[in-house]
């Protein structure tokens, strides 16, 4: 089973992203479930959602509590929610965010993972460039498809057109793509990094 | 066929595909989403023949119900929690009247104080006013229940409630397999009322029944839900065949064979306890799970039979009943035979309090060693409670309790001295 | 010659009989084929009103749907006199369900009569006043607010009479009853509370709404007819004098009824979409006092000395009463 866990706030799509990152996986024929923990509707206020694939039905209820990746669509919760509770030492992690793990704060934290794990995308800035709305959910999963290889990004995209529609959907496939290309760029430039 | 969707959706799906002729609905977390599927698809004609009335108050919904069903419709409404209740003259009225309304309950906890996260109360709360009721372990179970139960409660003439739990199933994305309509047409045959409102042949429905008579109404309604308990079972064999898969029924059984400790519970918790027993029994360790699917009537015999070689029983429910201890283990006791002391109550899971397999490892480890109390509250904090009772110990004027827990727990900002 | 107004009227009940009248145009009582919808053998109290505007409604309601009718009644003196275990009088398709929840249940009802194409058969709501203008008070709002196809008819004795007559919202001020005792400073129910119900329905914006009274049956039948013409909710108001509950004798239950009309106590009046259409003029006004007197809920005000204050209060509602409704012409204000 691979889990995951989406932290943002409410209003960036945090349990769409989860939703849909079930109905990829759907796609590619896997068990998924995708669940809120949230409460009454408010915008703003922190979101948490989870995500589980595994290639046998999944009976499990519990929130996830040793996520295999996380998603963090809002760098704000980083030292505000304890967003990194229970992560596995292999564990992915991707952030919205065009400064690095260093500048917001959380090097140190990150120094104990494995390096090609780690990435940051400006998902928000993407999705405001091909989508005009500043709402990363999307772009966010195709960064996820890129940095765990978990799902491929053709199963994001039909999961985007499954939720949304015209331009929408179109514009969320566009920056699902991008930040998919970015991430795949920053990892080959943190292998060349290494390698040197 | 295959869906990746909401619980809440799939069981829209499933509720218009046993062709509902009038459904009523008061919006309530967690339950909106089913309506909303279900109104949106009456509007845009989608589900034909279908009147989708958009009421005032749960007990309108009932009410309305009430009307529709003894008129000869197929009713159907959904609620939870605080709108159960509001309704809860309406839902004795429904079935003291045999009306067959099919009404989902997305399981949701009861203030005070107010919380909108799932458990049992609910449900509880109404475990005795006549209506069948059933507890979906997944979505899947879910959305077939709606369907069983709409033939079940028009067999009986008695309504059903399906229970699935707020949030944890209706808000989750999970696959379903949602049946067709030609699949639905030939389980589910078009109401046929044994009492209806017609100017052709009037009937008075609803007299007043007084003491030369209650007794024996009250008793036709017991009968009936024991009449309950054949037909489930059976018609959960008839669905397999039609539908191919184990849903429903009286309860489910995993891994009881050779269990000394079993372990009982309702609902989605399942799902989670069944992950907690595979990981003990490759510790070695003989414990096995029972789920009751049906909960009214009580499958008094199915659940003595399934827990007949089990030296310890422990009952996981997210239900309290005050003063007492558990609500499903009191019910369990009536059908286990051995020793009361062997059977465990572990309160867990109240107002959404989540259910972990390390704590539910932690405590069916303890029942096996014989350290287990009966009455346990899952996961508590003792030290918030203690400083609770303090603070009543130390001044009359102590302060509403929620408040000064949440302040403790630091939720709320502290009152400045 | 001048020309001069003449008017006729009769004191006497004109309700039976009419043989003046063309065959269409008598009342439906007078017919021998009446459905008896409330038929003999309900257990009301000698001189009942609600039962007398029960039987007049229901029947008018048949003639005017072509007996497709389906009725749902509130808990209350009719539902209980009307059903006693193990008969009933109702020879109509007619449910009880609770206290509260009348006007939808009628909804439902009606919904289930749409939807399996009958919309021939039409939808009767009945309460008393407790049932309506309280515990019935959330439904019948929902109900008028969705203008869900349903006649609802509040049959008004002005108190919770079936449980012993306690005050209810429509109990008017100054009578007793079990909760407001004539005792103390201010004797009976209080001043400066109560509802409309009728401004309330009109008040919804819906089709329409009528008050009418025991004391002129034919006017009772013609608007339970008007309203049948109508779709969408409506609302029939029915001041019905209770004997026992007003300490009235029985045989006096249309006479003061008729006084509660003349004395402008209850105007009497239609209403569409929100908007007074027609009233029922007084023909001869009466002062308060001879309303209040035979009831001995209001006993108290007659004592040594008698409440003329109290009786002045009640006396300038009746007056404002005939000037918003305009139920005085000059012929009437004439002694």
């Amino acid at each position: 089973m691979f889990q995951i866990r989406i932290h943002g706030r409410g209003g960036q799509g945090v349990v769409t992203a989860a939703e849909m990152l079930s109905i990829a996986a759907f796609r590619e024929g896997r068990h998924a479930q995708a669940f809120p923990s949230f409460g009454s509707e408010r915008t703003g206020a922190p979101v948490v959602a989870f995500c589980r694939l595994d290639d046998k039905e999944i009976r499990l209820r519990e929130p996830v509590l040793a996520p295999d990746a996380l998603i963090i669509q809002d760098p704000t919760l980083l030292h505000q929610v304890d967003v990194f509770g229970g992560l596995q030492r292999d564990g992915y992690v991707l952030i919205n965010t065009s400064r690095s793990f260093e500048q917001l704060g959380v090097g140190e934290f990150a120094r104990g993972l494995r390096a090609e794990r780690l990435c940051t995308v400006p998902a928000t800035e993407l999705a405001l460039k091909h989508l005009g709305r500043p709402v990363p959910s999307a772009a966010l999963l195709g960064g996820f498809a890129a940095v765990s290889g978990r799902i491929s990004l053709d199963s994001v995209a039909a999961a985007i057109r499954e939720k949304f529609e015209g331009k929408v959907a179109e514009g969320n496939v566009a920056a699902a793509s991008a930040a998919y290309d970015y991430v795949k760029n920053e990892m080959r430039e943190a292998q060349h990094a290494q390698a040197d | 066929m295959l869906k990746q969707i909401e619980g809440s959706q799939a069981v829209a799906e499933a509720v218009a595909l046993c062709r509902p002729e009038v459904i009523c609905a008061y919006p309530i977390s967690p339950q909106t989403h089913i309506v909303e599927g279900l109104g949106e698809r009456v509007k845009s004609g989608a589900l034909a023949k279908c009147e989708f009335i958009n009421v005032e108050s749960e007990f309108a919904a009932m009410s309305v119900a009430i009307g529709a069903s003894a008129a000869g419709a197929r009713a159907y409404t959904a609620t939870a929690s605080q709108g159960l209740l509001y309704m809860a003259e309406a839902v004795f009225n429904a079935s003291g009247l045999g009306l067959p309304i099919v009404m989902t309950v997305a399981n949701r906890a009861i203030g005070a104080p107010i919380n909108i996260w799932n458990d049992h109360s609910d449900a509880m709360s109404q475990r005795d006013c006549g209506w069948i009721q059933l507890f979906a372990e997944n979505n899947q179970e879910a959305l077939d229940l709606h369907i069983q139960a709409f033939r079940l409660g028009e067999e009986l003439s008695l309504p059903v409630m399906v229970c699935m739990d707020g949030f944890i199933l209706t808000h989750a994305y999970e696959r379903v397999d949602i049946p067709t309509q030609e699949q639905v047409d030939a389980w589910l045959p078009p109401y046929e009322p044994r009492q209806v409102l017609d100017p052709a042949e009037p009937v008075s429905i609803g007299a007043m029944v007084g003491p030369e008579a209650f007794m024996e109404v009250r008793y036709l309604a017991h009968a009936k839900q024991m009449r309950a308990l054949e037909l489930i079972p059976a018609w959960a064999g008839e669905f397999r065949e039609a539908f191919g898969r184990d849903s429903g029924g009286l309860l489910h059984t995993y891994r009881t064979d050779d269990a000394q400790m079993v372990v009982v519970a309702l609902g989605s918790v399942l799902g989670t306890i069944k992950d907690t027993v595979d990981e003990l029994r490759r510790d070695g360790m003989k414990i096995g799970v029972l789920g009751i699917t049906c909960f009214r009537p009580w499958p008094i015999a199915a659940v003595r039979a399934a827990l007949a070689h089990a030296k310890r029983v422990v009952v996981v429910e997210k239900s309290l009943a005050v003063g007492l201890g558990g609500i499903v283990s009191s019910n369990v006791r009536t059908s286990f035979t051995g020793s009361p002391d062997t059977v465990h109550t572990v309160i867990a899971g109240l107002g959404g309090r989540s259910i972990t397999r390390a704590a539910l490892a932690r405590v069916f480890t303890a029942a096996l060693a014989d350290k287990l109390e009966p009455v346990t509250f899952l996961d508590l904090d003792r030290a918030l409670v203690e400083r609770a009772l303090a603070r009543e110990r130390e001044q009359r004027r102590s302060g509403p309790i929620a408040e000064n827990i949440l302040r403790d727990l630091g939720v709320v900002a502290a009152r400045p001295h | 010659m001048p020309f001069q107004p003449v008017k006729f009227y009769q004191t006497g009940t004109f309700t039976v009989g009419n043989r003046l009248l063309a065959e269409d145009e008598r009342s439906v009582q007078s017919n021998m084929q009446r459905t008896n919808s409330l038929n003999s053998g309900h257990r009301a109290c000698q001189g009942c009103g609600e039962a007398l505007g029960a039987r007049y409604a229901i029947d008018a309601a048949m003639q005017a749907t072509n007996r497709q009718l389906i009725a749902a009644n509130a808990t209350g003196c009719l539902e209980v006199f009307s059903t006693p275990y193990p008969e009933t009088s109702w020879q109509i398709p007619w449910i009880h369900s609770l206290f509260g929840n009348t006007a939808s249940v009628a909804t439902g009802i009606a919904a289930a009569m749409r939807v399996k194409g009958r919309s021939d058969v039409r939808v009767v709501a009945q309460g008393g006043d407790g049932g309506t203008t309280d515990i019935g008070f959330g439904c019948l709002s929902g109900m008028f607010e969705r203008n869900d196809d349903v006649l609802y008819i509040c049959y008004d004795n002005g108190a919770y009479m079936n449980t012993g007559v306690q005050r209810s919202s429509a109990t008017p001020p100054a009578a007793r009853t079990a909760t407001t005792m004539a005792v103390g400073a201010e004797p009976g129910n209080v001043f400066g509370q109560g509802k409309d119900l009728p401004a309330i329905a009109m008040a919804h914006g819906i089709p329409y709404v009528a008050t009418a009274t025991v004391a002129e049956l034919r006017d009772l039948e013609a608007k339970v007819r008007r309203s049948m013409g109508f779709r969408g909710a409506r609302y029939l108001h029915i001041f019905v004098p209770c004997p026992l509950g007003w300490g009235h004798a029985s045989q006096d239950t249309i006479r003061i009824a008729r006084l509660a009309k003349e004395t402008g106590v209850f105007p009497v009046f239609e209403a569409e979409n929100g908007e007074v259409v027609s009233v029922s003029k007084i023909r001869r006004k009466v002062p308060v006092e001879d309303y209040l007197r035979p009831q001995k809920r209001f006993a108290h005000l007659f004592g040594n000395p008698p409440r003329a204050d109290v009786i002045g209060r009640i006396q300038e509602t009746a007056d404002r009463n005939i000037r918003r409704f305009g139920l005085l012409d000059a012929q009437g204000a004439k002694p």
